[in-house]
């Protein structure tokens, strides 16, 4: 799949996914996680490499939050916060998508 | 200390091409096709970039689509997980070779486009009909849900048309537009004077893209590379002298960057006689720019130091006539002032007298 025309903005309900041909896969190498698209890599940090392993195509940012929430011991608002910029970066880099 | 490998290889599978561009970075002596690598030996290299710790590969030349092996070599590549892009200029793509590469793993093609303008595409490449076919393939690509960049190539004579090129890979469905002023190596450095584009061209063009950078936000992401010839510091050429590539020639000789073997005194492995990853930690090339060590003294007391990487050796060795010389399109090179005015004044000759890329020059 290639462009499709419109920006996806991410909210809440938000159900994220990788765009196809995005690889998001661990390092063994280097240890780290890391992010494979065309010509290009990312290298997420730590907190950055915890969300996007929950991000399956499935659960909404809400969801997400929650969990890490929970994982964390972290206030809900914040991680929403924290997820949705995240991903709204990821999205404009042609990465994520929703 | 040990050296980290690199994250990418660039296998130049060929330096056939059916096109002649002027702006081609190929060398001027062109490896001919009886001494290319044979399929078993670059399965071997791509054994070898995976075992590493190598995560992207990127199939290039020359056409790389002339090779009758690339799809198998595209499948030995995902089989050993690495990423794929193929960088190509299209014209030999049908629908059932794309078919047969993205059912091999293919992920990414990278689609050169000379011009929105099939005239002024023709006159730069020397090769009738390339824009059409580009479209169709384009297509092609699209319906079989590759990810598409498309790679422009932007020169005088089609600066004007970048918003246009823009707006054309938009259309395309590209998830990504590469504004790429031509770098001047090889055919390009030869044709530097019928090439270059006024410093006026490129101010006009730095707005265009800034201006479809904010329109098209999650839309398409614009790559874009200046002319470092009137920029104040240089590029970072290839994230930094053997630090993060690996490039092998055709005939498998294995280079930091495509242009490295115009620096004489250098001397190169081939994938033949050495593992790769050897090559990599212990050749002389490799070793002799690596790192903060490896740059002029200028550079390692430099803040830039870790952003550009000292620039490009290559183009240290092309325009001040030492490779370990500071990169002249750095302000801070002694050279500075009269690359710009050389590149300025060029620009103004209106010369568009290009030499074909060609197998032989004489
Ligand atoms: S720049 Fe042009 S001539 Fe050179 S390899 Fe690419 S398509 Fe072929
Ligand atoms: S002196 Fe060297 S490191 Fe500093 S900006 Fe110039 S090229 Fe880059």
């Amino acid at each position: 799949m290639t462009g499709n025309g419109r920006r996806v903005v991410i909210g809440a309900s938000s159900v994220p996914r990788f765009l196809p041909h995005v690889r998001f896969q661990h390092d063994p190498v280097r240890d780290r996680w890391i992010v494979l698209a065309p010509e290009r890599m990312f290298v997420p940090d730590d907190i950055a490499a915890e969300i996007l392993q929950r991000v399956d195509g499935a659960r909404t940012v809400a969801t997400l939050a929650g969990d890490l929430a929970q994982d964390f011991d972290a206030p809900a608002a914040t991680v929403t916060l924290d997820i949705i910029t995240l991903l709204q970066d990821l999205a404009d880099k042609m990465v994520i998508t929703a | 200390m040990t050296v980290p490998p690199p994250l990418a290889l660039m296998m130049e599978l060929t330096h056939r091409c059916p096109l002649r561009c002027a702006y081609c970075s190929n060398p001027l002596a062109l490896e001919p096709a009886s001494q290319e690598l044979d399929t078993a030996s670059w399965r071997r290299v791509l054994d070898q970039a995976a075992a590493m710790g190598i995560l992207q590969v990127h199939f290039s030349g020359g056409e790389p689509t002339v090779r009758s092996d690339l799809e198998d070599l595209v499948g030995h590549a995902a089989s050993v997980g690495l990423y794929t892009n193929l960088i190509t200029s299209g014209v030999l793509l049908d629908s059932l070779r794309i078919d047969a590469l993205a059912a091999r793993g293919l992920e990414h093609v990278q689609l050169g486009f000379q011009d929105c303008d099939p005239a002024g595409s023709e006159s730069i490449s020397g090769f009738r009909g390339g824009f059409e076919r580009k479209i169709k393939v384009a297509g092609w690509l699209r319906q079989r849900g590759l990810a598409l960049t498309v790679n422009a190539v932007m020169t005088r004579h089609n600066a004007v048309r970048a918003g246009a090129l823009i707006d054309l890979a938009a259309e395309l469905g590209a998830r990504r537009v590469e504004i790429a002023n031509v770098q001047y190596y090889g055919w390009g450095l030869l044709n530097r004077a019928a090439l270059m584009p006024t410093r006026d061209q490129l101010i006009e063009m730095t707005a265009v893209v800034e201006a479809a950078r904010q329109r098209l936000t999650g839309i398409m992401v614009i790559d874009y590379v200046i002319p470092d010839y009137y920029a104040k510091r240089p590029k970072a050429c290839m994230g930094g002298w053997a630090r993060r590539f690996v490039n092998v020639t055709p005939t498998g000789r294995v280079l930091p960057c495509h242009a490295a073997e115009t620096i004489p005194d250098l001397a190169f492995d081939r994938v033949c006689d050495r593992p790769l990853a050897e090559i990599w930690t212990d050749n002389m090339a490799f070793q002799k720019y690596r790192g903060i060590k490896g740059m002029p003294a200028t550079c390692q007391h430099c803040d830039h130091r870790e952003i550009d990487w000292g620039g490009c050796r290559c183009q240290a060795l092309a325009l001040a006539g030492a490779a370990d010389a500071v990169d002249p399109t750095c302000e801070r090179s002694p050279n500075h002032d009269e690359i710009q005015a050389i590149a300025a004044r060029e620009a103004m000759t209106g010369r568009t007298d290009f030499v074909y890329r060609q197998r032989s020059l004489g």
